[in-house]
C-alpha cells in the first residue's frame, strides 16, 4: 500500500459509511462522479512534498492524525454569527455550521426574480440530475487528494445560480463556520455558482473557526460564467490560529466575461488556497488579487493557475503577502497560454513584505507559453520595510513602530483598497490593522 | 536656537564634515552654500538625524540641549524640520493621514489636546491656501507620482502644518522652474518669524533672491570656511567655487 492510500484510509472509510446518507444517493450520475472521486483519493493519497505542487508546503500537521467528516446536525450559536458579521455590510447571507447550510441563520428575503441562492444539499435533494449534471464542470481534472475527498463528500455547501442578464444588487456572503461539532472535525462544502450570460453579482465567501482548535475545512468553489457575465468573487480566510483550510476555486469563463477574484488570509496554521481559472472563449478577463498576512508559525500558500485557451483574453494577478515572526507563504503562480491563444495579455505581479527575519517567503513564477503573439510579464519581490521611508516618518515626529506600522498597512491596503464593496473593504482594512499592531509588526531582535 | 561646534562627522569611515561651527540665532535665516560634496547635505541629515552618519566629535545643541542623543522623531517633535532634497514616495499612505499623526504626535508632546477632525481640517485648509495647494491633494499618496516641484511644495506645507523652530531646506530650490520656485519661497517666507530659524542649504544662489537670508556660508572641505550678508552669495554667484578649493587659506587643517 503506498504512503499515499495509507493517509486517506480513515477518510475513505468514512466516505463509504456515509455515502447512503448524503444527499441525492442514488441518482446513479452523482453515485457514479462521487464513486470516482473516491477512487482518485485513494490513488492520490493526501499531497505531500514530494508532489511539485506542494513543495514548500508540509501537510503532515493535516495527516498525523485523520480528522472525522462532520455530519448535519451540529448546532452553531446564533449569537457567534452576529459577532462575525461584517458592519454595514448589506447582503443576502447564507451561513454554513461545519459545511452544513443552516436555514434559520441565514438571510434570503426576498430575493428578486433571476436569483436563486439556496443550500446545495437541498437542491441536490429536489432537482437531482440536473445540478448533478453541473458538478465538476468547472474542475477539470482532479489536481490533487484534497479535491478529490471534496468531490467524494459532495453534499451540502451554496448553491447560486443567476438568471441571463440579471443583476444581483446586493452581495451575497457565504459564511463558514467551522469546528459547531468540536474539534478534529472535517468540513467539507461544496460550492456552485452558475452565472448566467450577461448577469452581474458579487459574491463573499468566508471561513472563520468557532474556536481555536484543531479543525480542518477542505472547501471547493466551482464558478460558471457565461458569455458576457461579470463575477466579483472575494474569499476570506480568517481561521484560527491552529486551524487548517485547504480551499479550491475553480472557474470557467465564456466569452467575455470578467471574474474579478479576491483572496485575503488573516490567519490559520496551515491555510491553501487553489485559484485555478479557464479563460475558454474570446474576451475573458480574470483579475486574481490576494492579500496574505502570516505571523507566528502561520502558513499561507497561494497556488494560482490560469489557463489561456482563447485568444485575445487578459489575466491579472496581485499578490501581496506580509510575513513576521517565523511565517511562511508560498506563492506559486501558473500561467499556461494554450496554442492559439494569440493576443493573450497576462501580467502577474507578487510582491512580499519581510517583517522578520525568521519569516520565509518562497515565490515562483511559472509560464508556459505556446503561442507566439503574446504579452506575457511577471515579477516577484521580496523585502523589507524602505528604511527611507521610516525615517521620513520619523522625521516629521512619528516613532519608528508607527512609522512602520503606517508602512505596513500602507502595503496591505494596496490590495484591499480594489475591492469594490465598501463595507468589506472597511472591515477587512480593520482586520489587518488588528493583525498588523505594534506587537506584530515588531522588529525582530537580530 | 542651534549651536554646532566643532562636529566632525564620518560616513563609512570618510570624513564629510571636518570641525563645523554654526551657530543661528532665533529668527534667522542661514544659507549654507558650497560645491558639490562639500558636505551640505551632511550637515541637513545630521541635524535631522538619519542613520548612517557617525557623529565623530564636536556638539550639537538645541534650545539648549544635546539634539544629537535624541532620536528623530524626538528631534521633530522638539521643533526641528527637515525638508528633503529628495522627498520620500509613500505609496498607501495619504498625505492627510501623515499630518494628522505628525501634527498629533508634535502636539502630544508637547502637551496638548489631539486636534479633532474639525480643527484639524481648518489648519490643513489654511496651510494649504500658503502653498496654493488643491484640497484633492490631501487625499493622494504622499509624494507618489507628484512632480519635482509638487514634492518640494509639500516639503513646505508639511513644514507649515509642524510650525518647527528650526527648519532645515536641503536643495528645496533644485528641479523648481520659476514659479514652482517662487511659491515655495513665498511659502517659506509666510513662515519667518521672531522665533523660528530656516537653514537654506543651496547650491545656487537663486533661491536666495527669493528668501534673504540674514547670513552667508560657504562650505567647503567639511567646515565653513567664509561667511557674510547676503551679498556673499552674489560674490559665489559670479565668481563660482573654484576660489573655494584653490585659495589656499580655506584649506581645512589635517
Amino acid at each position: 500500500m503506498s504512503e499515499g492510500a495509507a493517509n486517506v484510509a480513515a477518510y475513505v472509510a468514512a466516505q463509504r459509511e456515509q455515502a447512503p446518507a448524503l444527499p441525492a444517493f442514488g441518482t446513479p450520475s452523482l453515485d457514479a462522479s462521487r464513486a470516482q472521486a473516491l477512487e482518485s483519493l485513494s490513488q492520490l493519497g493526501l499531497p505531500s512534498q514530494r508532489d511539485e505542487d506542494w513543495k514548500y508546503t508540509s501537510t503532515r500537521a493535516i495527516t498525523r492524525a485523520a480528522f472525522t467528516p462532520a455530519v448535519a446536525g451540529a448546532p452553531c450559536p446564533r449569537e457567534f454569527v452576529s459577532q462575525t458579521t461584517i458592519d454595514g455590510l448589506d447582503a443576502w447571507r447564507l451561513v454554513f455550521a461545519d459545511g452544513f447550510w443552516q436555514p434559520e441563520l441565514s438571510l434570503l428575503d426576498d430575493l428578486p426574480n433571476g436569483v436563486q441562492i439556496s443550500g446545495l444539499g437541498q437542491s441536490l435533494g429536489s432537482e437531482p440530475q440536473r445540478i448533478a449534471a453541473l458538478l465538476g464542470s468547472a474542475l477539470g481534472q482532479t489536481p490533487h487528494g484534497f479535491i478529490a475527498m471534496n468531490s467524494a463528500f459532495i453534499g451540502d455547501g451554496a448553491l447560486i445560480e443567476i438568471a441571463p442578464g440579471t443583476r444581483v444588487d446586493k452581495p451575497i456572503e457565504l459564511l463558514f463556520i467551522s469546528g459547531c461539532s468540536g474539534e478534529g472535525f472535517l468540513s467539507l462544502p461544496r460550492n456552485l455558482v452558475v452565472m448566467g450570460a450577461g448577469s452581474q453579482a458579487a459574491v463573499i465567501e468566508r471561513h472563520v473557526s468557532l474556536a481555536d482548535e484543531r479543525l480542518l475545512s477542505n472547501s471547493v468553489s466551482e464558478l460558471i460564467l457565461a458569455d458576457n457575465a461579470s463575477l466579483n468573487y472575494q474569499s476570506v480566510q480568517q481561521v484560527a490560529p491552529r486551524g487548517f483550510h485547504v480551499g479550491g476555486m475553480f472557474a470557467r469563463l465564456g466569452r467575455s466575461a470578467r471574474l474579478q477574484a479576491t483572496t485575503v488570509t488573516m490567519s490559520g496554521a496551515l491555510v491553501r488556497n487553489d485559484a485555478l481559472v479557464n479563460l475558454d472563449d474570446e474576451g475573458g478577463f480574470a483579475s486574481l488579487d490576494g492579500l496574505y498576512l502570516a505571523f507566528g508559525r502561520s502558513h499561507v500558500d497561494n497556488h494560482t493557475h490560469i489557463t489561456h485557451n482563447a485568444p485575445h483574453c487578459v489575466s491579472r494577478e496581485h499578490y501581496k503577502g506580509v510575513l513576521g515572526d517565523r511565517g511562511h507563504a508560498v506563492f506559486h503562480g501558473r500561467i499556461v497560454v494554450q496554442p492559439g491563444a494569440q493576443k493573450t495579455d497576462s501580467v502577474q505581479n507578487n510582491q512580499n513584505l519581510l517583517l522578520s527575519a525568521d519569516a520565509e517567503i518562497d515565490t515562483k513564477p511559472q509560464l508556459e507559453i505556446y503561442a507566439d503573439d503574446v504579452k506575457c510579464a511577471h515579477g516577484a519581490t521580496v523585502g523589507q520595510l524602505d528604511e527611507t521611508a521610516v525615517f521620513y516618518l520619523m522625521s516629521r515626529g512619528i516613532d519608528r513602530q508607527a512609522a512602520r506600522r503606517m508602512l505596513t498597512q500602507a502595503f496591505a491596503a494596496d490590495v484591499l483598497n480594489r475591492i469594490e464593496l465598501p463595507a468589506l473593504r472597511s472591515y477587512l482594512e480593520a482586520q489587518a490593522a488588528q493583525r498588523l499592531s505594534p506587537e506584530q509588526i515588531r522588529e525582530s531582535e537580530s | 536656537m542651534l549651536k554646532i561646534s566643532k562636529l566632525t562627522v564620518t560616513v563609512d569611515g570618510k570624513t564629510i564634515l571636518n570641525g563645523l561651527d554654526l551657530e543661528v540665532g532665533p529668527g534667522e535665516v542661514h544659507a549654507i552654500m558650497g560645491p558639490n560634496g562639500s558636505g551640505k547635505s551632511t550637515l541637513a541629515n545630521v541635524i535631522a538625524g538619519r542613520e548612517g552618519y557617525q557623529v565623530t566629535g564636536g556638539s550639537v545643541s538645541f534650545l539648549g540641549q544635546d539634539l544629537l542623543s535624541l532620536a528623530p522623531e524626538k528631534r521633530a517633535r522638539e521643533g526641528v524640520f527637515l525638508a528633503f532634497q529628495y522627498p520620500v514616495e509613500i505609496p498607501g499612505v495619504a498625505n492627510v493621514y501623515l499630518l494628522k499623526e505628525a501634527v498629533n504626535a508634535t502636539r502630544q508632546h508637547r502637551g496638548e489636546e489631539k486636534l479633532d477632525a474639525m480643527d484639524f481640517l481648518k489648519l490643513v485648509r489654511e496651510k494649504l491656501k500658503l502653498l496654493q495647494m488643491k484640497e484633492e491633494f490631501l487625499y493622494r499618496s504622499v509624494n507618489e507620482g507628484f512632480s519635482g516641484g509638487e514634492k518640494k511644495r509639500n516639503e513646505i506645507f508639511q513644514m507649515a502644518m509642524l510650525e518647527p523652530r528650526l527648519a532645515v531646506l536641503d536643495e528645496t530650490d533644485s528641479g523648481l522652474d520659476i514659479d514652482a520656485l517662487k511659491i515655495v519661497a513665498d511659502g517659506v517666507n509666510a513662515q519667518r518669524s521672531a522665533d523660528r530659524s530656516v537653514i537654506l542649504v543651496t547650491h545656487y544662489q537663486r533661491l536666495l533672491d527669493y528668501i534673504v537670508p540674514d547670513r552667508v556660508h560657504v562650505l567647503a572641505g567639511g567646515r565653513i570656511v567664509r561667511s557674510g550678508d547676503k551679498h556673499l552669495a552674489l560674490e559665489l554667484e559670479a565668481q563660482g567655487y573654484g576660489w573655494v578649493e584653490s585659495d589656499p587659506s580655506t584649506v581645512s587643517a589635517a
